[in-house]
């Protein structure tokens, strides 16, 4: 395990400058863009903070580093590298080699094992697929009532363009055998302290071997910025973000569930509680289940609630996502749920990736309000109201705001 | 190598990633426990989790939490130290 002293030791008086000019160039904004409704003491420690290689994202913990992006970063379809969210459970972060790097393959339900270089997975035929990274957390802070966690608002997501080698060629390389159940994933990042459990995850076998999920070595066809992965991380499309290993440093193929504090007693959803197609079975028991495929959900990202525009023409636009079904129609009301009127849909980068829409609201003077309600393709549609649970996960309730015109 | 990619990787070999930068200054209230809370919690974490996390938990929300950073955590935290740690937070960050 990497401990912190062994990273202090190895990184060395570089290391300590490039500590100092971080402190140094932490940005405080006068006014953080919060999404409203999260708890109040957030407000006290939010700042608008600059990593490395990246524009400033609202901080809401700087070890781990906990960054969500704003409203304005999540625009376009395709999220660029620097405005990414950044989310770490632990706070041992190496900085890693690419020339030194390696995945060991391998685990008991392999045939063999097989250690791959950055090359070994360039040299695989490499695959690319639009997905929408999203934390299974994203939303938190919305929690009513309000639950325990990182409290994040809108911006612990974004869509990106991800290239790599497909899972599956990774595995063959050191051969599944039929019992194989899950596979594993461990990256290089790790605890500040040895008795803390290690962030590992592992998803089943039907999904690790989906022709869609990859070991991703390319963001948007740029390497990985450090803070999202580099130099490879796990691609799951439709599911949230805690199957992603970043830094991804062991793939292992498991003949039993995975027994760990990170798949059990963390990240589980109460069974039957939401429209879940994707299920973990091996992961689950008779009351909570692992947190899978996202839920369908959309964003208005052009306005804030609040926000005052002229009276006429308003375009209100946003995005729409799910687990990987595809975005049927995205529909808005401008008079509190009764009526609807079908979004524009724009251009449809694949099934996991953000949807744009955009509606022409006919702005009156005073007060109008605009709610939106995204449908996938199986008919699944957003809820009106919030489907509580203890993390606080797949909160997908339909926004309304309010937009005032003079 | 064109000069765009030799501007980058010049770029790139002197950036070095800190391994745990120093923490952004967080005050937490001045009250009782608020040492033990320090010495602590910011063993692993920023103090900014305690404000952020507030003030919605009750006492048995934030007597949980502790627990689970000693038990599922690992954190290694005395029985009194734990007790002051979570009263600290009762008082000054619960409902």
């Amino acid at each position: 395990m990497i401990t912190r002293r062994h990273l202090l030791e190895t990184a060395g008086a570089g290391a300590a400058l490039a500590m100092s000019g971080l402190n140094s160039s932490l940005a405080k904004a006068a006014g953080v863009p919060l999404t409203p409704g999260v708890p109040d003491g957030v407000a006290s420690i939010a700042t608008m903070a600059t990593l490395p290689g990246k524009k400033p994202l609202i901080q809401l913990a700087d070890r781990p580093p906990n960054y969500e992006a704003p409203l304005e970063y999540l625009r376009t379809p395709i999220t660029p590298n620097d405005q990414f969210f950044v989310r770490y459970h632990l706070a041992d972060i190496p900085n890693v080699d690419a020339k030194t790097y390696k995945i060991t393959v391998g685990g008991d339900g392999a045939n063999g094992t097989a250690e791959l270089t950055l090359d070994d997975l360039k040299k695989l035929p490499a695959v690319e697929v639009v997905a929408v990274n999203q934390c299974s957390g994203n939303r938190r802070g919305l929690s009513k009532p309000h639950v325990a966690g990182v409290e994040w608002g809108y911006g612990a997501m974004g869509c990106a363009r991800w290239k790599g080698a497909k899972l599956k060629d990774v595995l063959d390389k050191a051969g599944l055998k039929k019992e194989a159940i899950e596979i594993f994933f461990a990256g290089a990042d790790g605890p500040s302290f040895d008795k803390t459990p290690d962030f590992v995850k592992s998803i089943p076998v039907w999904k690790a071997v989906d022709d869609s999920t990859i070991v991703a070595y390319e963001m948007n066809g740029q390497p990985l910025p450090h803070w999202n992965g580099f130099p490879a991380r796990i691609v799951v499309p439709g599911w949230t973000g805690t199957y992603w290993m970043k830094h991804v440093t062991a793939i292992n193929a498991l003949t039993k569930p995975l027994a760990d504090f990170w798949m059990n007693p963390a990240y589980r959803i109460p069974v039957g509680k939401f429209p879940i197609r994707d299920r973990f079975l091996s992961q689950e028991n008779a009351t909570t289940t692992p947190i899978t495929e996202m839920v369908v959900n959309s964003l208005i990202t052009s306005h804030r609630d609040g926000d005052k525009v002229k009276v006429g023409k308003v375009t209100v636009s946003g995005q729409a996502w799910d687990g990987g079904y595809g975005i049927r129609s995205v529909e808005v009301s401008t008079d509190g749920g009764k009526t609807w009127t079908s979004a524009k849909l724009g251009d449809d980068l694949g099934r996991y990736a953000f949807r744009p829409w955009t509606f022409e609201l006919s702005a009156k003077r005073g007060k109008n309000t605009v709610m939106v309600n995204a449908t996938n393709k199986l008919g699944q549609a957003q809820v009106s109201e919030l489907i509580f649970n203890g993390a606080g996960y797949h909160n997908n309730v339909m926004q309304n705001i309010a937009l005032t015109a003079g | 190598m064109t000069m765009r990619t030799l501007v980058f990787a010049i770029i790139a070999a002197a950036i070095v990633f800190p391994a745990s930068a120093q923490d952004r200054p967080i005050q937490l209230k001045k009250a009782p426990g608020v040492d033990k809370v320090e010495a602590n919690c910011q063993a692993c974490h920023t103090l900014a989790y305690i404000p952020m996390n507030s003030p919605f938990l009750n006492a048995a929300g934030w007597d949980a939490e502790v627990t689970k950073m000693i038990k599922a955590y690992g954190a290694p935290i005395d029985d009194d130290d734990a007790k002051a740690i979570a009263d600290y937070l009762k008082k000054n960050y619960g409902i």
